[in-house]
């Protein structure tokens, strides 16, 4: 359900995602996803009486590479603070975060909007912290996992700039992407390493000031913050509408039953008592880094958008879909540079490889032939030396074999045959068995002609080049 | 062979070790048949490791054979919030109290290196909150000058422990004081050095703005050795400065000629007992005798550092305390659920002064009173370290009693808090303002209790006050009396 157009819908997110560095933030240990419970730790993460934390410069680094792209004041002295509370998969009973003065202040970053345009929603903040550990809820006893504990976390806060599920699911897209372009973080929603928080307030159209809003925790899936969005605006209209007062509160998104529920006050009634961490110095970044970073930092899908668009004049789905993951447009650039034609390259890139790279679970530069080699297809196909068909075929062969393009052509037998002579021999022979055909063909029913055509390609197995079957086949038939 | 080993300063014993006039083991042995002999009237060990303590002292002799580093031998106590790995570090709090730590503190790592024997660890007030070691969760220290005495706190088993020759040496921590106001009621020598120059890696969090870890020991020299061993870059503490750490022993001269020596006319107040007035002037004249210049300087926010640091210590450690919470280690108290888990463990835990101090530190910090507390306090720490900045510009050391009294009674203040706080008075703007400074004996009082005389330094000029505090012990008109009591 919508909200009705009497009422306004105001957006923010919070997103947590988590770097992709070596090492955790705070110490040495593994920063890796899917070890056994409590085996990335040591007393440093484990919050062990007396231990210190020391900082992860590239925890830096990549932060400033997000900041840089988002178009963010780079603070040239940031804070880190500590925020107390108490939960068990908090080893040291506060987080240690960034508060009042966050390392990078302002930006943007440029989402399609509905009507193709980009649209700019503004960032507040973007925030390093540590994350926590994992609590697993048994019947018998509940278990916590340090692994997770002292990954490093961007927080990255956006303005209520965002006025409907679809406008916020398209700003979640867009960050993803970016941040996995800059390869700073694989934004992998299922092992958590890209969650989202929303914050949610309808106001009546036209209305300056901001209602009261909620803040729905716990949606880990894009699926899940549209609906728990869409839930949430149509709750609160309906709350309005009734004459009624939203009140401030916590949300849990429930996917089992696909509502918002309010925690309980004791859940979320916290007094996190920040104050600077006396155990950090300021965080400076080096003279000369912050530039280095920026002469470094890769292209973003909207600049990559917006030069498909100029460079190559593709439709608006065909950009859309090439820019979604950086692999699969590097791919499709790929191709082109080895000489195939932006069109074919984009079509290629569009069914082809993403088949293959879906079909896989391989990453996809591992999941599909070299782009040289897929050039090399194209282009017998471009010289009909194959069928296009024939070329489909071999691809798919080389993802499974990894043999080359000539190699596998040649295997399969997909040869195209474009010599006049045999075609033409291959044409005698269909038209002295379908006699009947042939005179219903001249007395007016022209209609047969593709089945002669088939009938032709299917005695040469496939491999007669169409276009000189119909060339001959016409003049054979002609009266 | 002398059987009176345990009475050897550091240096003496660095010597005779060396010439091998007796070995490692047998120090060790006779100051573990000490700590037998003292430990009942005392108490200042937490934990005795006395067949540890021999390995060690045998590996030490082995290392002795070939070229031994500096604290080749030398027994020296750890107090009992340092990080000892395998060796159970209790905080002095039930919550650690059958804690064994998985690692060494980074000062504890470098003691071995340096081929150090730790006979035990040693009492403390719990978790270094207190000025009489009476808030140890396993029974106060007690003064080796006078048993119905207090050692001062919270390093008061370190203190002792050397007072009454139990190690040649100890560790400790100040975080208000608490190096040298128990030096200062036992008559040792204890310094503080400037905030960072000492890690603070595998040290309890109590204050960390404010916590630093030094010696206490029988002589200046034997600080001056102790510091070099301890000084120096962590790469585990990024708090900890990279400046490189002098010959502290080196530079001990005895020239203090046309030093100008600075005594704030805020530090002698009232409540103060004249004993202790008298011999701080009577020790600032033989400096001057020896060509120091005395001259009155003004610390005018230093009757703010109480409030200042209560405030700021309290909302550190508020945070820093957090972590017992009976989930990973140390005390579990038997609960349904999780806030009851907390609750009790913490309850059960912590003893109250603890408590008290964790509430006021929440209070600090909590929403609609940071501004008026932790801020202000924050704001205050820099005027009080911009007073010294200015009083350094006129003298090179500035000179005080270290605690308004000597050692007072058991049980004493323990009703009253603020009593107790007060006896850090002189001791705690230093914290504040991250500078060094160090606590020598200077006379006794009529009772025989030792009274303590403050130096206090710039920011990394542990070399200066050692200097002046060397030239002062040089000039002493009575030699250090051994505790009376033991």
């Amino acid at each position: 359900m919508a909200a009705s157009s009497a009422y306004e819908a105001v957006i923010g997110l919070e997103v947590h995602t988590q770097l992709l560095t070596r090492s955790k933030i705070f110490c040495g240990c593994a920063n890796a996803f899917g070890a056994p419970p409590n085996h990335h730790v040591c007393p440093v993460c484990m919050g062990m009486p007396g231990v210190l934390p020391v900082f992860n410069r590239r925890v830096l680094e990549l932060t400033i590479r997000v900041g840089l792209t988002a178009h963010s004041q780079i603070a040239e002295r940031s804070v880190f603070a500590r925020k107390n509370y108490f939960y068990p998969d908090l080893p040291k009973g506060y987080q240690i975060s960034q508060y009042e003065r966050p390392l990078c202040v302002g930006g943007y970053i440029e989402v399609p909007g509905a009507d193709g345009a980009p649209r700019k929603i503004r960032l507040t903040r973007i925030h390093i912290e540590e994350d926590a550990g994992k609590n697993i809820h048994r019947p018998e006893a509940s278990l916590v996992d340090f692994n997770r504990s002292g990954a490093p976390l961007l927080e990255i806060v956006s303005e209520p700039d965002l006025h409907s599920a679809e406008e916020a699911a398209a700003y979640l897209r867009e960050l993803r992407a970016m941040l996995r372009y800059l390869e700073v973080s694989d934004g992998n929603m299922e092992e958590g390493s890209f969650r989202c928080d929303a914050n949610v307030s309808v106001r009546p159209r036209g209305a300056s000031e901001l209602g009261a809003k909620t803040e729905i925790k716990n949606l880990n899936s894009f699926k899940f913050v549209e609906k728990a969005i869409n839930h949430e605006i149509a709750r609160q209209t309906a709350v309005l509408q009734a004459g009624g007062k939203v009140e401030q509160q916590t949300h849990l998104w429930d996917a089992e039953r696909e509502e918002t529920r309010p925690m309980r006050s004791k859940e979320y009634a916290h007094d996190y008592r920040y104050f600077p961490e006396p155990d950090l110095p300021e965080l400076q970044a080096p003279p000369g880094l912050v530039e280095a970073i920026r002469a470094q930092t890769p292209e973003v899908p909207s600049a990559r958008r917006a030069r498909y668009a100029r460079d190559f004049g593709l439709s608006a789905y065909a950009i859309e879909v090439l820019t979604q993951e950086r692999e699969v447009g590097d791919y499709f650039e790929a191709l082109i540079k080895a000489g195939v034609h932006h069109k074919a390259a984009a079509n290629w890139t569009m069914s082809e490889v993403l088949r293959a790279a879906n079909a896989s679970d391989q990453p996809l530069i591992r999941a599909i032939p070299a782009a040289a080699q897929t050039a090399t297809l194209l282009k017998l196909v471009e010289q009909n030396r194959i069928s296009l068909n024939g070329a489909k075929t071999a691809f798919a062969a080389m993802c499974k074999s990894g043999q080359d393009a000539a190699a596998t052509v040649s295997a399969l037998g997909l040869a195209q045959v474009s010599d006049e002579a045999a075609i033409a021999e291959a044409c005698d022979l269909v038209l002295s068995t379908e006699t009947d055909k042939v005179a219903e063909y001249r007395a007016g029913h022209e209609k047969l002609f593709g089945f002669f055509v088939g009938r032709v390609m299917k005695t040469t197995q496939g491999k007669a080049n169409p276009k000189v079957v119909n060339e001959v086949l016409k003049r054979k038939l002609a009266p | 062979m002398n059987n009176e080993l345990f009475r050897l300063t550091i240096s003496q014993a660095q010597a005779a070790l060396r010439r091998r006039e007796f070995s490692a083991v047998e120090l060790t042995r006779a100051c573990l048949e000490r700590i037998s002999a003292v430990e009942p009237k005392l108490n200042a060990f937490l934990t005795v490791a006395e067949s540890e303590a021999l390995i060690q002292a045998a590996a030490a002799d082995r290392r002795l054979a070939n070229g031994a580093p500096a604290l080749c031998g030398i027994p020296i106590g750890i107090k009992d919030i340092f990080a000892t790995r395998g060796m159970r570090t209790t905080c002095a709090s039930r919550i650690l109290e059958n804690f064994v730590p998985p690692f060494d503190a980074t000062v504890v790592a470098r003691l071995r290196e340096a081929g150090a024997v730790f006979p035990g660890k040693l009492n403390m007030d719990e978790f270094a909150m207190g000025s009489s070691t009476e808030n140890s969760a396993f029974g106060p220290t007690r003064n080796p000058y006078d048993l119905a005495r207090v050692p001062g706190g919270s390093s008061g088993g370190s203190a002792a422990a050397v007072a009454a020759d139990e190690c040649l040496a100890a560790l400790g921590t100040d975080t208000g004081g608490s190096i040298r106001q128990p030096a200062a009621l036992c008559g040792v020598v204890g310094i503080k050095p400037t905030y960072s120059r000492v890690s603070r890696y595998g040290v309890v969090a109590f204050a960390s703005s404010l916590d630093q870890v030094g010696p206490l020991t029988k002589t200046v020299r034997d600080s001056a050795i102790m510091m070099r061993a301890l000084a120096g870059v962590d790469p585990r503490d990024s708090t900890c400065s990279a400046r490189p750490v002098p010959d502290y022993e080196a530079a001990l001269n005895g020239e203090i000629k046309n030093l100008r020596i600075g005594v704030p006319k805020e530090f002698f107040v009232e409540g103060m007992q004249p004993v202790v007035d008298s011999a701080v002037r009577a020790a600032l004249k033989r400096l001057e005798a020896d060509g120091a210049a005395v001259g009155e300087i003004s610390l005018p926010h230093s009757q703010y550092a109480v409030a200042t640091y209560y405030l700021i210590a309290t909302a550190e450690a508020s945070a820093n305390l957090a972590r017992y919470d009976g989930v990973r280690y140390g005390l579990r108290a038997e609960a349904d659920d999780l806030s009851e888990l907390y609750g009790r463990t913490r309850a059960q835990g912590f003893g109250p002064e603890v408590k008290r101090r964790i509430m006021l530190g929440t209070f600090a910090l909590s929403s609609g009173y940071y501004d008026a507390y932790y801020l202000k306090a924050q704001r205050v720490r820099t005027l009080i370290r911009r007073d010294f900045e200015a009083a350094f510009g006129a003298c090179d050391v500035i000179v005080t009693p270290t605690s308004p009294t000597t050692a007072f009674r058991l049980g004493e203040k323990t009703q009253d808090p603020l009593q107790m706080y007060l006896s850090d008075i002189f001791t705690i703007s230093v914290n504040l303002a991250g500078l060094p400074a160090l606590s020598m004996p200077c006379g006794y009082d009529g009772n025989g209790l030792p009274i303590g005389l403050q130096i206090i330094g710039p920011a990394f000029g542990e070399g200066v006050i050692l200097r002046v505090a060397d030239a002062l012990e040089r000039s002493a008109p009575v030699p250090r009396r051994r505790p009376a009591a033991v």
